[in-house]
């Protein structure tokens, strides 16, 4: 059975459906349902995969697509494409079921009704391209998902976004088509230069040999995952799209779309110009501390609250990217299930950011006050949300923040302890915000306010289960995830860590 | 000298289940937060059981332990693998460990216990049982873990708890910010902490403590892989761990706003278990400790700067929580001088550690009942004679004070003594400062028993105070007990040294306690201890308490303002901290962004101002799609023609 093809047309089938069908709710539950199929099937493909496997890519299709530049319709997925994979396709049906009336006109602060068929069918669409853009095997399909993940999304916050939506949607375009740009170019390059004939990755590896060449492809790749990711300091696109986007679309927007740029540095980068990556190593560790303490401090000094989820994004994002070309195993791994974990974490983040948003119609944290005291399950999710965002322990993002600070130390020492400052720094953004959102006197506004209803607890329920689950057992999503770094490291040839002790044991035989 | 024994792999009997201990009360707190308003009823009933459901399964661990043969006394039960090829989760049953269970559980269980009754009127009683139960948990596994990285989880999540409970009156504006402050305070530990770790795994590859021990360091240091400095620094990165959790100087300043808490969350963690957690690392890290006499060293001065420190600001406070805060930090001082002197002042330590957790907590939960009493009222200048209205209050209190200031024969004094001892011998100076200590220790705990239970009744007038009901009193007169009876029985023999020699070693030499020492020492320390309670006497005991705290002397309001501490830390990290935010914010949305708007502006055709890419964006849009389109086009042509 081709799992890949069907997890991607069966959303993109759903869609139509949904704008097919002319009643608003009906459209909502069909979407919701397409959703939860796509999550079935892909939870019973994961079952399916053999981390042990010689195979590097299962699940593989391979047909050709324009022969004569040698594009392929290629799809496989190795331990780090599946946990991405899965993470789409939980986050959408979670995302369906919270923007329920996002769309509607309804709430405090909603903009104007659009059409609800509409806002359902990109959401299946973008979930189809999330799931091709991790999937692609084709560097050419690769770069055709990047893009065309953008148009949904670009309507989504142009179309269903806040009061300054059109900027934000266009800013986000330009960023993006920019690098999508020099990856384009790059990809070119890449395809002429290596003189194979073809764009599938697995046949690229190694391709190039010449030095300056890899340099000038990485930057190219580089630039566009950067800006992706995004990196500092390409990185002020985000908060306003994520603060104007609506807040469904911001959990796919940051936690979905902006992790292609962190995959791509993982997949594309390190293993295509690996002599290039080791010379730009440097470079982008400073970026990706820079990130990490830079958008810590500029998170908390936000008023707005989904600004806020937004450069801690940034920060967290420069944990990513240290973990990736720290090119250690532990640092490998821990940048992968980070940038799962951060799925969950500011998923849940964002999304009870927007039940509060729904409830009282502002962003603006000092429009809160005491919401703990009127709605006490909000706040208590809101709270376990954000102790995920400062990576406590017993939740799964303290397992991957550890593994990359841990695994960066192991051969980046410096970089390493001021990356760990973010511990505290996270600690100063998180409580601080739930201090003055949720503590102190309940505020005159705040009163009326509803505890989280069935919809929404399902919403964030699943979510914060999964946050405990991964915190204390982390061990599945870790044994298909290693291999595959190992995998990739392989490509880059690095001498694996090891410890001192084992080091003089070594060279004593 | 004898070094701590080897670690075996155990399997079967309670200490195979002890996982058990954090499971019951994790369970508890999981059972009462799901549940949410529908366990109100026997929320707090759930609580107190599973907390005394851990202490039956420590006794049991602790008597089967008692059972193997002193070189088997340090047992691992495998539990799972948490990170594959980083850690495994399991724990590791040995003398010390099974201390700090008995205490977590058995203090803790009372503490449970006695707030039935004082959290009874309060709405969210059920909600504080839950948070207590997930404090034990996490506690356990802090001290039971058989790894570092175990023990990071679990001293997260007491960290976490405390927070809750801080906060647990989280709608005044105080009890929230105290809460954050802790948190964030703890947190700045906590990263030194981490690179302790970092470095661990960096030289050894392994956080299992069966990996590091004293063995293993030396084999490290003989083979050239670790060097003296980098074992320095994983001991004074293990001590900012240390400091941060146990409110040692320079990260002590948490503790005394953590107060806003309920009263029995501050006799159980902030007084009780959690705060020593700091006191238990160093102990356990001994290996590293001594090989790096430099960090030992330092730990010691530490502990005399805060045992000193927190005395000063106790003699000033007059909210009697705070008085015992500061009192707190400075016995911690006293149990991390102990802590580094090496294998005598480790059991001495962990020994105080364990009497104080009796004598403290049976003073807090005493000041409790006297809050209780009172209407909340915490200012002991309108208390006053209350003895004659709560004597089983009184009369336990009154206990622990004795224990507390050291008084011959009473639990405080064998453990404090043996640390001031010890110390002496390392180094007079320290030592003898930590005799002044005591004279402090003696003044400022006599001041808080004269202004609270003797004297004139200066209550406020709608004061009626009463006894606490029993479910408050019993609590008490089992922790008065223990203040009486504990020190001389885990010291005298060297009964508790022994016990511990498994996990910590035995010293070549063996001091030798006495019932009563007529040393130098232990004499002037007694004389002091009197000098210091004779002066509060005369102006606190026989001379009138002004209801209004007078303006006082210099010293007197440096101690108040608990010696400048967060006008301090206000100078140098607060307000530069809130300088740098502010600039950093400003230069992102102007800097960067304002020079990347006005890029993407000109890009597009449109002018350099940033205004315009509000107004310009369809033209933008279209241009770049243009060009990406022609880039396209033009290559594949080019291609296509090769």
């Amino acid at each position: 059975m081709p799992w890949l093809s069907t997890l991607m047309a069966v959303p993109v089938l759903g869609a139509v459906g949904v704008s097919l069908v002319k009643n608003d709710k009906l459209a909502k539950q069909v979407a919701l349902a397409v959703s939860l199929v796509v999550l079935a099937l892909t939870v019973v493909m994961a079952t399916r995969f053999d981390p042990a496997s010689a195979e590097r890519f299962q699940f593989a299709e391979v047909h050709q697509w324009i022969p004569r530049f040698g594009v392929h319709y290629g799809v496989g997925v190795d331990g780090i494409a599946l946990v991405l994979i899965a993470l789409s396709a939980l986050l959408v049906p979670i995302v369906i079921l919270a923007s329920w009336h996002d769309a509607d006109g309804t709430g405090a602060a909603a903009p104007p009704k659009r059409s609800v068929r509409t806002y359902f069918a990109l959401l299946l669409v973008l979930e189809a391209m999330m799931i091709g853009v991790f999937a692609a095997t084709d560097v050419f399909l690769f770069y055709v998902f990047f893009e065309a993940m953008l148009i949904p999304m670009y309507f989504m916050i142009g179309s269903y976004g806040g009061v300054q939506r059109s900027y934000a949607a266009v800013k986000f375009l330009l960023y993006s088509l920019f690098g999508g740009l020099l990856m384009l170019v790059a990809v070119i390059a890449l395809y002429v230069v290596a003189e194979k004939n073809t764009f599938m990755f697995p046949e690229l590896i190694g391709a190039i040999q010449d030095p300056g060449t890899q340099k000038w492809l990485f930057l190219g790749f580089f630039i566009a995952f950067a800006v992706k990711a995004p990196l500092w300091p390409f990185h002020t696109w985000l908060p306003d799209a994520a603060a104007q986007a609506p807040a469904g679309a911001a959990v796919l927007l940051v936690g979905v779309l902006d992790k292609v740029g962190t995959y791509g540095m993982l997949r594309f980068c390190l293993e295509l110009f690996p002599e290039a990556s080791k010379f730009f190593t440097p470079l982008v560790i400073v970026l990706a501390v820079v990130g990490i303490v830079y958008g810590a401090i500029v998170a908390i000094g936000q008023t707005d609250m989904k600004r806020l989820i937004a450069y801690t994004s940034i920060s967290h994002f420069g944990f990513i990217a240290l973990g990736v070309f720290a090119m250690t195993k532990d640092a490998g791994a821990g940048a992968t299930l980070y940038m799962v974990n951060h799925g969950f974490s500011t998923g849940a983040l964002f999304l009870i950011a927007g039940f509060l948003i729904y409830r009282r119609g502002s962003s603006r944290i000092a429009d809160y006050g005491g919401v703990q005291k009127v709605s006490p399950v909000l706040a208590g999710t809101f709270l376990i949300a954000g102790l995920s965002g400062l990576s406590l322990p017993g939740l799964s993002t303290f397992v991957s923040e550890f593994m990359v600070l841990m695994g960066s130390y192991e051969r980046y020492k410096v970089a390493a302890i001021i990356a760990a400052s973010g511990v505290v720094l996270a600690a100063i953004y998180i409580l601080w915000m739930y201090q003055r959102t949720m503590n102190g006197p309940t505020a005159e506004s705040v009163k009326g306010f509803t505890d989280l209803n069935a919809r929404e607890r399902w919403v964030v329920g699943p979510l914060v289960a999964l946050l405990i689950v991964f915190g204390f057992f982390p061990k599945p999503m870790l044994d298909v995830i290693n291999p595959a770094v190992d995998k990739t490291l392989s490509s880059v040839h690095v001498t694996p860590f090891t410890p001192a002790v084992a080091e003089k044991k070594g060279a004593g035989q | 000298m004898q070094s701590p024994v080897e670690i075996f792999q155990h399997s079967g009997g309670v200490i195979g289940v002890s996982w058990l201990m954090i499971a019951l009360p994790l369970l508890g707190a999981a059972v009462l937060l799901l549940g949410g308003r529908r366990t109100d009823r026997w929320g707090h009933l759930l609580g107190v059981v599973m907390s005394l459901a851990a202490f039956v399964v420590a006794v049991a661990a602790f008597v089967e332990l008692l059972g193997l043969p002193a070189g088997e006394r340090r047992q691992a039960v495998g539990l799972y693998e948490f990170i594959p090829g980083v850690a495994d989760m399991g724990l590791l049953i040995d003398p010390l460990s099974i201390s700090f269970a008995l205490l977590i559980t058995g203090v803790g269980s009372l503490i449970h216990i006695y707030s039935i009754g004082y959290m009874s009127h309060d709405p969210d009683r059920r909600r504080f049982f839950s948070y207590l139960n997930l404090f034990v948990a996490a506690m356990l596994l802090l001290v039971l873990s058989d790894n570092y990285l175990g023990l990071f989880v679990g001293w997260e999540g007491v960290g976490l708890a405390s927070y809750l409970l801080i906060g647990f009156w989280q709608f005044k504006p105080t009890a929230a910010t105290a809460a954050k402050k802790a948190f964030i305070v703890n947190r700045v530990g906590d990263f030194g902490l981490l690179i302790a770790l970092f470095t661990i795994w960096s030289v050894f590859g392994s956080f299992a403590y069966k990996n590091l021990g004293a063995g293993a360091v030396q084999d490290a240091m003989a083979g050239g892989s670790l060097s003296q400095g980098t074992v320095t620094a994983i001991g004074l990165l293990l001590l900012l761990g240390a400091c941060g959790k146990s409110a040692q100087l320079p990260l002590q300043s948490w503790l005394l706003d953590a107060m806003e808490g309920p009263t029995p969350v501050s006799a159980l963690i902030h007084a009780a278990t959690m705060v020593t957690a700091g006191v238990y690392l160093v102990v356990r890290s001994g290996a590293f400790f001594e090989a790096a006499p430099t960090a030992q060293l330092v730990v010691t001065i530490v502990g005399v700067a805060t045992l000193l420190a927190g005395a000063i600001i106790g003699c000033a406070k007059d909210d009697i929580k705070k008085g015992l805060a500061g009192s707190t930090m400075s016995q911690i001082g006293y149990m991390m001088l102990g802590a580094g002197l090496g294998p005598v002042g480790y059991a001495f330590a962990i020994a105080h550690l364990i009497t104080h957790g009796f004598f403290k907590a049976n003073m807090f939960l005493g000041a409790g009942s006297v809050m209780h009493a009172m209407n909340d009222e915490v200012n002991m200048r309108r208390y006053g004679g209350l003895f004659a209205v709560m004597k089983i209050t009184a009369v336990t209190f009154f206990i622990g004070y004795l224990a507390i200031i050291g008084f011959p024969l009473l639990s405080g004094y064998y453990t404090k003594e043996g640390i001031i001892e010890t110390a002496m011998e390392h180094n007079e100076i320290l030592g003898w400062l930590a005799v002044l200590g005591a004279g402090l220790t003696g003044f400022y705990m006599s001041r808080m028993v004269f202004m609270t239970f003797f004297g004139k009744r200066r209550w406020a007038d709608d004061a009626h105070p009463h006894e606490s009901p029993s479910v408050m009193t019993v609590p008490l007169v089992l922790l008065s007990i223990g203040s009486i009876g504990l020190g001389a029985y885990l010291i005298l023999g060297n009964r508790f040294m022994k016990f511990l020699a498994p996990a910590v070693g035995l010293p070549a030499e063996l001091p030798e306690p006495h019932i009563f020492g007529v040393g130098t020492v232990g004499l002037a320390t007694l004389a002091l201890v009197a000098i210091g309670a004779a002066f509060a006497w005369f102006r606190y005991g026989a001379a009138e308490v002004p209801e209004v705290a007078p303006r006082g002397s210099f010293l007197t309001v440096f101690a108040r303002r608990d010696l400048y501490g967060d006008a301090l830390n206000e100078a140098l990290f607060m307000r530069p901290g809130q300088w740098l935010t502010r600039i950093a914010v400003f230069f992102d949305n102007r800097g960067i962004d304002g020079l990347v708007n006005g890029l993407a502006a000109g890009i597009g055709g449109t002018s350099g101002r940033v205004r315009r890419i509000q107004t310009g964006y369809v033209r933008s849009y279209a241009l770049s799609i243009l060009f990406g389109a022609a880039v396209v086009v033009g290559a594949l042509l080019y291609v296509g023609t090769m």
